[in-house]
This record gives C-alpha cells, structure tokens and sequence, in this order.
C-alpha cells in the first residue's frame, strides 16, 4: 500500500503538471481538491484517466471520483480494491 | 467620433522586446528559416500553479497583455479582442496527436480545453475576472487587424473607452514540419534565407505575441493615433496602388503625406511584388521600412508591424536595422502599413503622430 | 425602440435538412436527426449519436461542383453550401455592387482534413494541397471565393457562441455604415477531434440529447453550417426588398469564471442578454419565444436556467425550447443555424418543441415547451455560450 500511495503522488504530480510540489508536500490524508493541494474539476477528469490508463478501473460518471479522489488514502483503497491491472 | 489611441504596447518576439525600448538589441538571424523565440522569464508574470496548463501562446499573450497595461497605467476593461490565425495549435496538436496515435483511448481533457482560439483572451479575462466584451478573429493574416478594427468601431462609436487588443500566434514542430512539406517555410538547403531582395519561395516563420491598449484618450504614454484600418481579401498586384490612394483619400491624405511606409515584405519572391508594386512606384521617395526578418512571419506578424510603426512614431527616427531604403525625413506624422500573406488578406493601417 | 438591422436572406444545412424549407418541415413535424455516426470512423461510434449531414464530401463537392484538385474542407464545403443559398434566398445577383463583406465563424475550421490525413501528408504528395486548408481564414477565403465577394472578410472563433458574434459584428457595421451588406454565420464540420474532445469532458450523452431535463446526461454533437444576409435600410428601401426579420439586439460578456464551465448563477449569460436588451430597448416581456442554448449538459442548462430566471423572473420566463434535440450541438455554427430557427418561429407564428423532455429539473421551475405551438411571435431571443467563458445573446424581431 506505501508503494502505491508513493506512485500515485509521482503520477499525479507529472499528470498534472504541479511542478512546484514534490512527492514529501503531499500527506497521505491531505485533501487533493479545495484548500488542500487545489485540484479542480479539470484535474478530476485527468485522474479519471489516470484509474482506467494505469489500472484498468473505468468510471462512467463524473461525480463518482469526489469521494474516490479526497486523499491519497481514500484514492489508493479504492484502487486496491477495484484494480484490474 | 472618438479618436483611438494606442497608450500601451507589450511584445514578445523572436527579439528582444519584452524589456527593452526599442529593438536597441535586435539581432539580424539569417542562418534559421525558423526563428526562436526571446523568451521572458514567465514566473515574474505567471503563478506556477495557474501556468501548469498554459501553453506558451497563452504565456505570451499574458507577458504581452500585462506589459501593455502596465504602460498604459490601465487595469480593466470595456473590451478584450484578440487575434490569431492559427490559434491554440500546441495544445491542438498535442490532442489531435494523441487520439491518432491512442487510437482515441486514455485521452485527457487538458489539452482540448486550451486548444480553442479563443483560449488567450479567455485566460486574460479570467485571470483579471473581466466579464466584459470578448472576441476572438481567426482570419489569417488580418486576424490582428480585424481585432483593431473591431476596437477602433467601438471606440468611434463610444461604445468603449479602454480596450485590450492583441495578436498571438504560436508554432510547433509538427506546423513547422508541414509548413516546410508546403513550401511556405524557406527549404532548408539554402542555408542562408535573408528576407530583403529574396530570390527564393517561402519565407522564415517565428511566432509572437504583441498587445496593445487602445483609449480613446491621449495620456503621458500615448503612441499614435490609429487613424484608420480597412482590409480586403484579394487583391490584384496592380490594384495596390489605387486601393491605398482611395484609402489615404478618404482620410484626406495623398501619397505625399505619408512620411514612412511599413511593409510586410516576408521574402517570398512569389509574393512580395504586391509590396514592390508601391516601393517602386508611388512611395518610391518615401521611407520604407520592413521588420519580418526581425520578427519572423507569423499570421499575426503585422502586429509587430504595428508596434513597429507606433515606436518609430514615437521615437521619430527609424532603427537603421529596419530600413529598407535610405530615404529619410525630418518629421515622421504619417505612417502606414501594408500587409498581405501569399497574395490574400490585405490590411491597411493608418497611424499619425499626436 | 431601434428597428434593428434588417435580414433580407438565410441559408441552412444541418442534420435535419439541406435547404430552409427541409429545415422547416423537420422542425414543424418534429423529426429529430440524431443517428449513429456515418461518416467519420470512430471507436465511440457505438457509444454516441450525432447531428450528421448525411452526404459525403464527394457529394458535397459535387454539388458546389468544385474540380477534382479542390481542397475544400468540409467545413469550408458546407458553409460555402449554405452561404450561396443566403445570398440567392436574398435576390442578389451582383455580390460586389454594394460595399459587402463576409464574417464567418468556426471553431475546427479544417480540422476534418488535418486529423485524416495527420501522417499521411509525409508520404503523399497528392495531400499537401490540403495543408493551407486547416485555418478558419481559409474557410472564410473559400466561402468568399464561391460567392464571388471582393472586401471585408473576416473569421470569429469564440466557441461555441462564435456564430452569435458574427451576426453581432455584422450588424454593428451596417449600423456604423461600415458596410452595405454583409453575410454572416458560422460552419462547423464534425471532427474526430471535437467527438473526443467532448468525451473527455464526460459530456456526451450516449443516448438522445435532453436539454433542461433533470436526468440529462449531456450533449450529441452536431455539424452544420448557416449564414443570413444583412442589408442596410437604405438597400431594402431602394430595392424594395422584402425583410424575413431584424437583428434587434446583441450582447456578448465573458463569464471569467472558468476555462470550460459556466458559473453557479450564469453571470456571463445574464449580462449578455442584459446588454442584448439595453441594445434593443425591449423589455424582458417583450420577448414571446428564447431559443435557448440548452446544450443538454447538467452544467450548462443548470447556469443558463438560472440566468434567464434572474432576467425574467421565475413565473415569467416566455416559452422556451432548445432545438439541440434536432441538430445536435453544433459549436461554431449553433448560432446560426438557430438564428434561421428563430426567423422561421417568427415567419410562421411557431414555437418549436423541446424535444426528449421528461422530468423538470429540481432546481427551479423551468419547464420547456414540448409540443409545437402556434402564436404571434415578435420577439425571440437567442442565447449561445462557448469556452472561454464567451456569453453572446442575439434578439430577432417581427419587421
């Protein structure tokens, strides 16, 4: 589970091009969206992308990431649980 | 009638004109058939954050815009227009790039959003939150022009008072490699591709950015006065001539008036006798200038063109590095510039001292 | 009041019709054209429904009968379709008599041909005419060419409401004498690019589009082309013609909220129909028909709702539909072809349905007309939004 919560801060800092932010800024429990790291509605859909390129997860509808995608802890169970490759 | 006046101008350019005052460090490259870009330092302009997604049109114009502004001592506006002929194609290439080579899979958002032309003034505007009147012209070679156009009738009119107008153009490596297969780039055998007398097809690209506030008021950093604009598709070579002669007519001016001509002359020997046709003859006595081999041609060169004509104005001499003959006068009151890309899309300009 | 500037001709081809009279019959006997995907080859074919104008492009050259060597776009090819219909539904015989210009709107310009022939360009001579027909300008160069128009020719592109802006632009100049004449629209061809551009986003629907339904899961996409003709008052008087209807009303404001979404209360769309009414010296209860956007998408017909509510008021918003359900969304050119919808609601006495409605949205009491109903139409309003944040409202009026 550490493994994967370090690839996702590595993927999710060059998916979306947050050049000022190393992989150490992020905690595990930090919102990504709002007044956390600041992701947007934007970044949601790249990281939809990411779940299905990388591990074969597909979802159909928008809103289904707002609580897949409120932290690294809550992003990389999901992940975990549903992964496909 | 209002009167427009230009009282603000940012460029960025294949030289240096970003913090500089008037291409005192311009440089003559005639060893690239594609000329890069001076690059400003970004970051003194653009959070980090907010230029994650921004490709380098998009950078520009923000550089150029807060540049012009910032000169103009303006902070909003009644209008925000903007020109580009080939808009966005970074982020278009990237997406259409992408789909072709994914198969239309695991594609991303990101780049189709910025890829729309209108994605400069948009980003200006929301960066400033200017809810106010927007547009984007995407003609080619008067996209500019139809930007100042668009102003100079609101501003004639007292619609407006302060208006952003600019033009951005942007290449990449996959333009460029078709611009070359089109033979609209120089061939890269020649080797040496100067712009002035060219023996050859095609012209030397670049890209840029220039912005610039029009008021409708004279202020302690005014210009010029942009006198009148008109553009035309097509055009005979032979109907240059009269067609500039009916256009200083009706702003009361003869041939004679003009104290400098400013001339899109790109090196394209198939094109430039449309220019020829008036340096030889009706402005043969006049001062002529050309600023392409500094620029670079791009659709929307003719607005380095502009802040060309407006510094030469200002300043009241003109940089030996542009002159294109050596005819010269006392006072520069009148100048005009002429434009045209591969025989279409002809543009007029009329700028006074004030 | 200002009597606005007068329309003297219109010409149309979209997925419902080739001509303003197929267009008509579709829009009265409410016959949708949303179908599976023809005639561009996609893996989402199977997934998504269009607005497809069901001829080839060899169909289409045919027609405009261009020579073999062309490199038109289909783009260029519609809009040069509905352009000449324009100019002859307008009774002009001498395009360059008067001072005439031409502002054309599209948001993928030669996209169709670029994205087909991306890599081949390097290995086929024969594809390198098609090079020079990628930007907007060549469309409008093209377009002109067809027409046989010497003058102001110029390009908007502001998305999807860049039709609206070119009518916009193009009555200001009749209005400032800077023109006689000028022919104004937009084109847009379908694309690969914009099918997966769109899908990306998570706003196409994968069933039939249904604007300001509560279930609406996004938009089909659309290609079409529309252009009308504008004539000064002095022309229409001098040559007795006879005027469809009058641009009365224009606006155009930036939402500065987001590169791709509309605000929460629709400020960018409120202040363009404010601005549209302030040019017209209407009030809101003049108006007896909007053409709404109603792109189907949850967050366009939730911010647009919202903005026409805050001009009209919630128990006083006239009847309203959007007319995507028939055409598909078409970007560039959805302005234009809605602006022949508005003439013909306003020609014949029609409110054209809302077509795919069922269930009201929960946020407010917003319920679109859903069967075609006649009355006295005098006044329509038009609204068209884009990325960007780009807001523009047309008003159309009885002559």
């Amino acid at each position: 589970m550490e493994a994967l919560k370090q690839e996702l801060k590595e993927k999710i800092i060059a998916v979306l091009n947050l050049e000022d932010i190393a992989v150490a800024d992020i905690n595990d429990t930090d919102a990504l969206f709002g007044d956390g790291l600041g992701l947007d509605s934007i970044d949601a859909l790249e990281l939809i992308v990411l779940l299905d390129k990388d591990y074969g997860i597909k979802l159909t509808d928008p809103k289904e990431g707002k609580h897949i995608f409120q932290s690294i802890d809550t992003m990389s169970s999901y992940i975990a649980a549903n992964r496909t490759k | 009638m209002g009167k427009t006046y230009i009282n603000g101008i940012g460029c960025v350019s294949a030289q240096k004109t970003f913090d500089t005052v008037f291409l005192e460090e311009a440089v003559l490259n005639e060893s690239l058939n594609v000329l890069p870009l001076e690059l400003p330092t970004y970051k003194d302009y653009i959070s980090p954050i907010a230029a994650r997604r921004m490709s380098k049109a998009v950078k520009n114009g923000i550089v150029a815009s807060t540049i012009a502004m910032k000169e103009a001592h303006v902070d909003t506006f009644d209008a925000i227009i903007t020109g580009t002929g080939m808009g966005c194609i970074e982020d278009s290439d990237k997406f259409l790039k992408a789909i072709i080579d994914n198969n239309e899979e695991f594609l991303t958002p990101t780049s189709f959003i910025q890829s729309t032309h209108n994605t400069v003034g948009a980003q200006i505007a929301l960066g400033m939150t200017c809810k106010a009147y927007n547009f984007t012209y995407v003609n080619a070679a008067v996209s500019f022009e139809s930007a100042v156009f668009d102003a100079k009738m609101q501003i004639d009119a007292d619609e407006s008072k302060t208006i952003l107008v600019g033009g951005i153009d942007e290449m990449t490596d996959y333009t460029q490699r078709l611009f070359k297969l089109a033979g609209f780039i120089k061939n890269d055998e020649e080797g040496s591709f100067p712009i002035l007398n060219s023996k050859s097809k095609g012209t030397v690209f670049s890209e840029g950015a220039t912005f610039f506030v029009l008021e409708n008021k004279k202020s302690t950093s005014t210009y010029v006065e942009i006198v009148d604009i008109e553009m035309v598709n097509s055009l005979e070579v032979s109907e240059v001539e009269s067609k500039i002669i009916s256009f200083l007519k009706q702003n009361n001016l003869e041939v004679s008036d003009v104290d400098a001509v400013v001339l899109g002359i790109n090196g394209d020997m198939e094109f430039d006798n449309y220019y020829k046709s008036i340096s030889e003859s009706a402005f043969k006595n006049t001062p002529q200038v050309y600023y392409k081999h500094l620029s670079g041609e791009y659709n929307t060169a003719s607005a380095f063109g502009l802040f060309v004509g407006s510094k030469i104005i200002k300043a009241q001499q003109i940089p030996d590095i542009l002159k294109a003959n050596a005819i010269t006068k006392s006072e520069i009151k009148h100048l005009l510039l002429y434009n045209q890309y591969r025989g279409i899309d002809h543009s007029f300009t009329l700028i006074s001292k004030c | 009041m200002n009597i606005g500037v007068a329309i003297t001709g219109m010409g149309i081809i979209s997925a419902i019709g080739n001509s303003v009279d197929e267009t008509f019959d579709a829009l009265v006997k409410g016959e949708k054209a949303i179908t599976t995907v023809s005639n561009i080859p996609t893996v989402h074919a199977a997934v998504m429904k269009v607005g497809e104008i069901k001829k080839t492009n060899d169909e289409l050259a045919a027609e405009l009968g261009l020579s073999p060597d062309n490199n038109f776009s289909r783009t260029a090819m519609i809009g040069a379709l509905a352009a000449k219909q324009a100019v002859q539904n307008a009774g002009i015989s001498l395009i360059n008599e008067y001072k005439t210009g031409l502002i054309s709107a599209t948001s993928v310009g030669g996209m169709d041909t670029t994205e087909k022939h991306y890599y081949d360009y390097f290995d086929n001579p024969e594809l390198v005419k098609y090079i020079s027909a990628h930007d907007g300008g060549d469309v409008a160069q093209k377009i002109a060419e067809e027409i046989g128009l010497k003058g102001f020719v110029t390009t908007i592109s502001t998305a999807c409401s860049s039709a609206a802006n070119a009518i916009m632009l193009g009555a200001r100049m009749i209005k400032s004498g800077k023109l006689d004449r000028v022919i104004v629209g937009g084109t847009d061809a379908l694309a690969k690019f914009t099918i997966n551009g769109f899908k990306t986003l998570m706003i196409l629907s994968d069933t039939y589009n249904t604007p300001f339904d509560n279930d609406r899961k996004g938009l089909n996409l659309g290609e079409a082309a529309a252009f009308l003709v504008l004539e000064s008052d002095e022309i229409v008087a001098k040559e007795n013609k006879k005027v469809l209807a009058r641009v009365s009303g224009y606006g155009n404001a930036n939402d500065a909220f987001h590169q791709t979404a509309s605000s929460e209360n629709g400020e960018g769309a409120f202040l363009a129909m404010e601005k549209a009414f302030e040019v017209s010296g209407l009030k809101p209860s003049d108006i007896d028909y909007i053409n709404v956007h109603g792109t189907a998408t949850p967050n366009n017909d939730l911010s647009e709702g919202r903005a026409v509510i805050r001009i009209f008021g919630e128990e006083n918003v006239p009847d309203f539909s959007s007319t995507k359900p028939f055409t598909g969304h078409t970007l560039a050119a959805a302005a234009a072809i809605e602006a022949v919808f508005s003439i013909l609601a306003i020609q014949n006495g029609i409110v054209f349905p809302n077509l795919n409605f069922k269930t009201p949205m929960a946020e407010f009491n917003m319920v679109p007309q859903t069967a075609i109903k006649h009355k006295n139409i005098d006044h329509v309003l038009s609204n068209s939004f884009g990325f960007g944040g780009n807001c523009s409202t047309l008003i159309f009026s009885k002559n």
